[in-house]
C-alpha cells in the first residue's frame, strides 16, 4: 500500500467515534404512507468508515428509508440513533446541522444557480455570519466567503468540475449534474453521507467514474456512506456491508459474499412469489 | 475597445467574486453613475427631473424589492403597493410626530414598519406556495388599502383623507414640500437608491441571497444544507417589504408631494410586478431596465410622437401602453422568462465573442 503524504484536506469532522464502531442506528422503525407501508420493522446499523449499501427491488422502501434518517419522513414506529443520540421527530435542517449529507435519486440541484453556486450552498451550515455582516459583504464576512470559497475549489478539483464552474447547472448533461450533486453533500463535510443511486441512468464510464469518486470520498476523507444502488456489479465492489429490502421488509444483512448467496435475496430479484 | 475579458486574470478568489468582474462592466458602471451624479442633474430640466428620472428611481427601488421575493425567493407577491403605502404612511407618521429629525432618517426607517407587516404576512408562506400565496399577499394589499381609508389616525385626522407631504430641509436644503428643487429631490432619491442597491448586492451575492435563491429552486434540498425554511422565507419577506416600504416613502415624499390611498393600489403592484418580469426575475440591473422601459415609455409616446407629427391623446397614449407592455408580458414569459436582463447579458456574450458566432 502506498503511503498517502499529505493528509486529507476535507475531512468527515473528528466526533469521537472510533472507525469501526456504529455510527448510525435504524431500530425497528416502521412508515406508512395511509394504507401503504412502506417500511416494517427495519432495523440496521452503519459503522463508521464504511460504506454501507442499501438494496433491493423497486418499491422495496429505500429512498424511504434515507428519507427517515435525514427526517423527511417521521416513521410511526421505531427509533433513529446517530452518534449515540436518539431522535425522533428530527427535521430535514436538524440531520443536517447534526452532519447527514444526501443526494437525490432524481437529481434535485438549484437549477438556477451555477455549479460553483450548488456546491457554495453546502457550505450555508459553515457560514455563520449574520446579517449587518452580509450587508456590508466585508471584513468578517468577506474572509468567510473566501475560506469557504477556498474548500469549495478543492471540491471542484476533486470532481474534476473547474471547466463547469460557472456553468448554470440546469444546462449541465445528467451525469455532471449527479456529480456536482454529489459535490454539494461533500461540501458540507458530512459525518454521513446518504447516496439515492448515484449511478442510475449513467453510462459505464460515468460509472465508472463515480465509483473512483465514492472511493475516494471513503476513503480519503475517511466519510462514512450509505448507498443505495441497483447495479449489482458496483454493489458488490463498492460496499462493505449489504442490507436487503423487499417490500418494506429487511431480507438480508451482511458481507457482500454472504447475501449474494442468500436465498431469500435470489428469490426477491428473481421475482419468486410470495 | 472591445468588450473583452482576454489577458485579466483572477489571481484570488476575492478577485473573482466581485461584482463586476470584468474591467470594461467595471468602467462601464463608472461612467453610469457619472451619467447619474453630474449629467442628469446639470443637463435634465426640472420637467425632466420630476417626472421623469426621480419616479423610474423610486420605482426601480420598488421593483428590486419585489425581485428579492419573487425573482430571488420564489415567492409570489401581489402586495407591493401596499407595502409602498404602509412605507408612506410610516415615513408621513414619522415626519409630523419628529419634526425635527432628517427626512433621509425618517424615510430609511419608515421601511422598518413595511418590513415588520412584511414578515407579518409572510407567514402564511411557510404553508402555501405559488398562486395561493399570491392571493394572501392580494388580501394584505387589501386590508393596507382598507386601513389607508378608515384609520384617520395614519392620515392626521385631516379632512381631505390624503397625506400631504410638509416641508422639511436636510443640511439647509429644502428636500420636501412644494419649495422643494427638482435637484435636490432628485439628489435625495439617488442618494437612497444607491446605497440600498449595493447593500442589497451585497446580500444577494453571500450566504443569505444563496439561501433565498436555494429555497425558490428546489426547498426540498435548501432544508437539507441546512436552510430554515422559516428564515430564509422570512428574511426575503422583511428584506422586500423594507426596500418597497421605503421606495413608497420616496415615492410620496419626493415625487408625489401628496397621495390619496388610491395611490397604493393593486394596480401599483401590477405595476411592479410587470417592471420586474420585463426587466428579469432575479436581477437587479433588470429591475432598472423594467423600470425605465414601463415608466418611460408612456412618456416618450406622449412627447416623442409628436415630433415626428403623430402626436397622440392621452387616453391613447395609456391604452397603447397598456397594450404594448401586455404584449411584451406575454412574449417575454413565452421566449425569454429572464427578461430584459438576460437580453443584456446575451448582447454581452456576443460581444465577448465577437467577431465570431460561438466561442
Ligand atoms: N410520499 C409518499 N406517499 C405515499 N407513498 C409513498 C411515498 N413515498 C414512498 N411511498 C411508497 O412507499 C413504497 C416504497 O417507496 P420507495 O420510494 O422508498 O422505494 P424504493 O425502494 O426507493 O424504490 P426505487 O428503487 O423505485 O427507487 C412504494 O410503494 C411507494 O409508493
Ligand atoms: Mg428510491
Amino acid at each position: 500500500m502506498n503511503a498517502i503524504a499529505e493528509p486529507p484536506v476535507l475531512a468527515a469532522p473528528d466526533d469521537g467515534i472510533k472507525p469501526g464502531e456504529v455510527l448510525l442506528e435504524v431500530n425497528n422503525v416502521s412508515l406508512s404512507f395511509g394504507g401503504v407501508k412502506a417500511v416494517t420493522n427495519i432495523s440496521f446499523d452503519v459503522r463508521k468508515g464504511e460504506i454501507r449499501a442499501i438494496i433491493g427491488p423497486n418499491g422495496a422502501g429505500k429512498t424511504s428509508m434515507l428519507n427517515v434518517i435525514n427526517g423527511f419522513y417521521h416513521p410511526q414506529e421505531g427509533e433513529i440513533v446517530f452518534r449515540g443520540e436518539k431522535r425522533r421527530r428530527m427535521q430535514p435542517y436538524e440531520a443536517a446541522a447534526s452532519g447527514i449529507a444526501r443526494t437525490f435519486q432524481n437529481v434535485a440541484l438549484f437549477k438556477g444557480m451555477s455549479t460553483l453556486d450548488n456546491i457554495m450552498s453546502g457550505r450555508t451550515l459553515k457560514m455563520k455570519r449574520g446579517f449587518l455582516w452580509q450587508l456590508l459583504h466585508y471584513g468578517p464576512a468577506r474572509d468567510e466567503e473566501i475560506a469557504n470559497r477556498r474548500k469549495v475549489e478543492e471540491i471542484i478539483d476533486f470532481l474534476e468540475i473547474e471547466a463547469i464552474r460557472k456553468t448554470p447547472v440546469g444546462k449541465l448533461p445528467y451525469g455532471l449534474q449527479k456529480r456536482v450533486e454529489l459535490g454539494r453533500a461533500l461540501a458540507m463535510e458530512p459525518d454521513l453521507l446518504l447516496l439515492d443511486e448515484p449511478m442510475a441512468g449513467m453510462n459505464l464510464e460515468e460509472k465508472e467514474d463515480m465509483s473512483r469518486f465514492i472511493l475516494d470520498v471513503n476513503r480519503q476523507m475517511r466519510t462514512t456512506i450509505a448507498l443505495i444502488e441497483h447495479d449489482m456489479g458496483v454493489v458488490m465492489d463498492l460496499s462493505d456491508r449489504v442490507v436487503v429490502l423487499d417490500y418494506g421488509k429487511k431480507i438480508a444483512d451482511g458481507t457482500p459474499d454472504v447475501v449474494k448467496n442468500n436465498q431469500d435475496v435470489i428469490d426477491a430479484y428473481l421475482g419468486v412469489a410470495h | 475597445m472591445l468588450y473583452r475579458e482576454v489577458g485579466q486574470f483572477k489571481t484570488s478568489y476575492a478577485a473573482d467574486q466581485q461584482v463586476f468582474p470584468i474591467r470594461q462592466d467595471r468602467i462601464g458602471v463608472v461612467l453610469i453613475l457619472l451619467v447619474a451624479l453630474v449629467v442628469v442633474p446639470w443637463a435634465g430640466n426640472d420637467f425632466f427631473l420630476s417626472a421623469v428620472a426621480i419616479p423610474f428611481l423610486v420605482l426601480a427601488l420598488a421593483t428590486i424589492g419585489l425581485n428579492v421575493l419573487t425573482g430571488y425567493a420564489g415567492q409570489l407577491s401581489l402586495g407591493t403597493g401596499g407595502f409602498m403605502g404602509v412605507g408612506a404612511y410610516a415615513c408621513y407618521k414619522l415626519v409630523t410626530t419628529f419634526p425635527d429629525a432628517p427626512i433621509i432618517v425618517h424615510v430609511l426607517l419608515s421601511g422598518f414598519a413595511a418590513a415588520a407587516l412584511g414578515i407579518v404576512f409572510g407567514l402564511p408562506s411557510l404553508r402555501i406556495k405559488g398562486l395561493y400565496l399570491a392571493v394572501t399577499t392580494l388580501a394584505a394589499q387589501f386590508f393596507f388599502e382598507w386601513c389607508f381609508i378608515r384609520v384617520p389616525w395614519l392620515y392626521n385626522y385631516n379632512a381631505s383623507g390624503a397625506i400631504e407631504v410638509p416641508g422639511r430641509q436636510m443640511f439647509g436644503v429644502t428636500l420636501t414640500g412644494p419649495s422643494a428643487s427638482s435637484t435636490a429631490r432628485y439628489y435625495a432619491v439617488l442618494f437612497v437608491v444607491i446605497v440600498l442597491t449595493f447593500l442589497v448586492k451585497n446580500l444577494i451575492r453571500g450566504r443569505i441571497g444563496r439561501q433565498w435563491m436555494m429555497i425558490r429552486d428546489m426547498d426540498i434540498a435548501a432544508e437539507l444544507m441546512g436552510v430554515r425554511p422559516l428564515h430564509a422565507k422570512l428574511s426575503a419577506f422583511a428584506v422586500s417589504s423594507y426596500l418597497c416600504g421605503v421606495s413608497g416613502a420616496m415615492f410620496v415624499f419626493f415625487y408625489l408631494g401628496a397621495a390619496e390611498p388610491s395611490a397604493f393600489s393593486v394596480t401599483l403592484s401590477f405595476q411592479v410586478l410587470f417592471m420586474a418580469i420585463l426587466g428579469g426575475l432575479g436581477s437587479l440591473v433588470g429591475s432598472f431596465f423594467g423600470a425605465a422601459f414601463i415608466w418611460i415609455l408612456p412618456i416618450l409616446l406622449r412627447w416623442g410622437m409628436p415630433l415626428v407629427g403623430m402626436p397622440l391623446p392621452s387616453e391613447t397614449v395609456t391604452q397603447l401602453t397598456s397594450m404594448i407592455v401586455g404584449a411584451l408580458i406575454i412574449v417575454f414569459l413565452i421566449l425569454e422568462p429572464h427578461g430584459l436582463a438576460r437580453l443584456w447579458q446575451i448582447g454581452k456574450e456576443k460581444l465577448r465573442v465577437w467577431p465570431f458566432p460561438y466561442a
